[in-house]
């Protein structure tokens, strides 16, 4: 499908076009590719179905919020999932309120600061002990983060290779922590935040909207968030401008590092467990949902907005793809198909916003030199 | 002597962009076994000389003659075939692959019917070609371990490999020592005695005058004088590229300096890039900084706004002593910076204008939660689009890489002058724009300077430093090698002391 062919041809064309670089053009594909679906797999529609794909979407947006944050900057942030773990199973030995010594007592901490009687917490009264995890879990996560950030920005060393190291560090750290076993017994009040719901409406929708509403503020209306793209955009530009590009980067990996705790809360909420292998092969939703939403990989294009519509599409898909009783890895050829497309048509739309700009130049009479 | 066979001829050469004439009516001939020097200033056409003949770019009106059959290049390809080799200024060279890689990029010799590299066969031709061209090395060698002017005589060792009978050479010496300098004149010589015919393109008098059989002076596109090298005098050579009436593209008055220093630098070193620079800009003035490419002028710039280390000296603003590295104090005390390449370092090209002159600016309009005050920045914003006259419909819509280079230079400006400075330094501020918008550009400095501001202009354009500038300090070499009041500017004697510095250091013993 070359520029010229859809330049040429008539009113259909035009809206196609219209509609291909518009930013709602992936919350149409999703209704569009949603209706379709249901029409070969009527289970689609059912109550419970649409409750899942409602409910499964919000830790993944949570997630995926800070995964946008960092592509904003031109980084990626691979240690989202080890983070998740980190924090889940960090936040479960704080809490949980009892653990079978068959199960965790290899665990370095076994006697230290956990015994049968659960965690350090685990007895203390409900309201301050969610709150006290919450609050470190998502601690750890932004410093986890905030270090990753020092590291790119401070020391100049490759963001894949900051967060790829992060990744398998912080992964081993969960792993030795709990001796690879899933660690049970939290509180009702804890698990209901990412498990439960407000009728039809679960909690975690709430949560992950409030910080999506705020993730979108920060990017779009603050100062903060103009250092962001600007940084992402062109960091050299950005530098001379006075922008703190240091603390730019710190602070965008640092809120990666965040969501992803929350995402860690949420998951550790709906298993009803911290577990320490959490996240483990979801790296590839994360980045998929947040680039099929329209955020480009080399910085300086995105939006919280368009990363909840390419979570929204991406849960759609991996509902219906389960709905078919498809193999799992038919499931991931699938999704590797569609985020293969989404980034194919990120170049497409790119290269027809180019034009735009050009043709839009030239109408107005400008010249257009070679030099500048 | 015998008159050479002639062996390419331009007659009539017209070259338009978008209506501006950017070569008219270029006629000149080369002969075999000839050095045909191309001089003239930045923007002259020197470089849309050389497209055409490379094929990059066809002339709207004019012929060309190769060997005396009409020359029509479509390709570089067909300039190649034709037995036309360039030396870029900037070397295309792969610095993590070998010589011989190098060399034979696009034309590998195979073990036949396989994809296998044969690099016995090529290795035998390379060392003739490096022992003729007295590059003692190994094939093997990587080209990232050899030296600028070793790498320069790959460089050559791939055009050679052609076998070509017209060898263009654009600006070969300017990251050269002089020895390789040296070197390299003796091999072009050399190339000469060969019977091949070579087009040198420089702006390094010295050089040229040493090196040519004939000269062509170019300048605004037009061949302004030509002739043997016997008959040039150095003067000549100068007043013909410069020599022009332009005047009235400059502010008619200049700013008077007042009696405030503003910035100071003492003894400012840093080692390989610059020595010992001691200058100031007082209030109200316009500092003019000319130099060569590679004098070093862009490299002071970025150090005295802080985007550089420097390892000795100091860098003095309103009697404070400034941090080392540190753009955003440097902004903050009313420091603004206009780089080089507005592309890579001065604009968010995919950004809206809006985003772009607003970037500097957004620490002074915070509101709470640290949001953006675009209510408060609605009027000084609008107030200095108009000002410089940004062309612009939808400033908050607009993406400034659809905006003409001219504009595009208004908006770096703008993102500056929102920032209310004490203190502007520009760097190369018409590259690239038209005529138009440099008039506007040198105005808005002008009137920058009479509010009581210091201005510092880094140019190699020396037109324009004469023209709008209090006084103008010459780099060479990361050195200051003179400083001219605007009572006693001279072109030929301000020239005489950015090239002298050439000259001293050995490259001639004309002067």
């Amino acid at each position: 499908m070359t520029l010229l062919t859809l330049k040429g041809r008539g009113m259909a064309n035009k809206f196609f076009v219209k509609l291909l670089v518009s930013e709602y053009f992936v919350i149409v594909l999703s209704i569009v590719y949603f209706l379709i679906i249901s029409i070969f797999v009527p289970s689609m529609l059912s109550g419970n179905n649409i409750k899942n794909i409602f409910s499964n979407m919000w830790p993944l947006f949570a997630v995926a919020i800070g995964q946008t944050f960092v592509l904003l900057l031109g980084g990626i942030d691979l240690s989202q999932t080890s983070t998740m773990a980190l924090t889940s199973v960090i936040g479960a030995l704080l809490i949980s309120s009892r653990m079978n010594p068959d199960v965790l007592s290899n665990s370095p901490l076994w006697g230290v600061i956990i015994s049968e009687n659960g965690g350090p917490l685990g007895k203390a009264p409900i309201v301050l002990s969610v709150s006290i995890t919450i609050a470190v879990m998502i601690l750890v996560g932004t410093l986890v983060g905030a270090i990753n950030g020092t590291l790119i920005s401070k020391v100049n060393m490759p963001p894949f290779m900051v967060t790829l190291i992060a990744q398998m560090f912080y992964s081993a750290i969960a792993i030795y922590l709990t001796k690879s076993q899933n660690v049970i017994g939290l509180p009702d009040a804890f698990c209901a935040i990412g498990g439960k719901s407000f009728g039809f409406i679960p909690y975690s929708f709430f949560i992950t909207i409030i910080l999506g509403v705020i993730a979108h503020f920060l990017l779009s209306k603050t100062i903060r968030g103009r250092w962001i793209y600007a940084t992402g955009s062109n960091i050299k530009a950005a530098r001379v401008s006075g922008v703190p590009t240091i603390s730019t980067t710190i602070f965008v990996y640092a809120a990666s590092g965040f969501f992803a705790a929350v995402g860690g809360v949420l998951y550790t909420g709906r298993l009803m467990a911290g577990r320490p292998t959490l996240g483990d092969g979801q790296l590839m939703d994360i980045l998929g949902a947040t680039v099929i939403g329209g955020t480009s990989m080399t910085g300086g294009k995105g939006k919280v907005s368009w990363t909840l519509f390419g979570v929204l599409f991406y849960t759609i898909i991996t509902t219906s793809l389960s709905q078919l009783k498809l193999d799992s890895f038919v499931i991931n050829v699938v999704k590797g198909l569609v985020i293969l497309g989404a980034v194919t048509l990120d170049v497409a739309r790119t290269r027809i916003q180019q034009k735009g700009t050009l043709s839009a130049n030239a109408k107005s009479g400008k010249k257009v030199t070679l030099n500048g | 002597m015998v008159e050479r066979e002639e062996i390419l001829r331009l007659e009539g050469i017209t070259k338009l962009f978008f209506n501006i004439c950017a070569l008219k009516n270029v006629t000149f001939t080369l002969k075999k076994g000839e050095i045909l020097s191309l001089i003239g200033e930045n923007g002259a056409g020197k470089s849309t000389m050389m497209n055409i003949i490379g094929g990059v770019i066809q002339p709207e009106e004019g012929s060309m003659t190769l060997h005396g059959k009409l020359y029509t290049p479509q390709r570089t390809i067909d300039a190649k075939n034709a037995g036309i080799a360039f030396i870029h200024q900037e070397l295309n060279l792969f610095n993590n692959l070998s010589i011989i890689d190098n060399i034979y990029i696009n034309s590998f010799a195979r073990y036949p019917g396989t994809p296998f590299i044969k690099k016995s066969a090529m290795r035998e031709n390379i060392r003739k070609l490096l022992d003729s061209i007295d590059l003692h090395v190994s094939p093997d060698m990587m080209v990232e371990k050899l030296s600028p002017g070793e790498r320069q005589l790959v460089e050559i060792a791939k055009a050679l490999s052609g076998n070509p009978d017209i060898i263009i050479f654009d600006e070969p010496t300017t990251s050269l020592t002089t020895r390789e300098t040296r070197k390299l004149f003796a091999l072009i010589k050399k190339l000469r005695e060969q019977g091949k015919s070579i087009i040198y393109i420089s702006h390094i008098l010295a050089d040229v005058y040493e090196l040519s059989d004939q000269i062509v002076v170019l300048r605004d596109g037009v061949v302004v004088d030509t002739g043997k090298k016997e008959d040039f005098s150095m003067n000549r050579m100068i007043v013909s590229m410069v020599g022009r009436d332009i005047k009235q593209m400059y502010p008619a008055e200049r700013p008077v300096a007042q009696a405030k220093k503003l910035l100071e630098i003492e003894n400012l070193s840093q080692p390989g890039i610059i020595k010992n620079i001691s200058m100031h800009v007082d209030a109200g003035e316009i500092v003019g900084i000319f130099g060569l490419m590679g004098s070093g002028r862009s490299e002071l710039a970025n150090i005295i706004f802080g985007l550089d280390p420097y390892s000795e000296g100091m860098i003095r603003y309103m009697d404070v002593k400034l941090n080392k590295q540190d753009p955003i104090d440097r902004i903050k005390r009313g420091f603004a910076f206009v780089t080089e390449n507005r592309r890579e370092e001065g604009l968010l090209m995919e950004f809206p204008v809006y985003d772009n002159i607003t970037l500097a600016v957004l620490r002074d309009y915070k509101k709470a939660f640290g949001l953006v005050d675009n209510a408060k920045l609605q009027k000084p914003v609008a107030e200095t689009v108009s000002e410089l006259r940004i062309k612009c419909s939808a400033i908050k819509k607009n993406q400034v890489k659809g905006l003409s280079g001219g504009n595009q230079q208004k908006v770096v400006l703008c993102k500056w002058l929102l920032a209310k400075p004490s203190f502007l330094m520009v760097d190369e501020p018409t590259r690239g724009i038209d005529v138009g918008s440099k008039s506007e550009i040198y105005n808005i400095l002008n009137n920058f300077a009479k509010a009581g501001m210091g201005t510092l202009v880094i140019s190699s354009e020396l037109e324009e430093l004469i023209g709008i500038c209090n006084r103008i300090l010459v780099l060479s070499k990361g050195e200051i090698v003179g400083s001219f009041n605007s009572n006693n500017f001279d072109r030929e004697v301000i020239l005489g002391a950015a090239f002298r510095q050439n000259i001293s250091n050995g490259s001639t013993n004309i002067v």
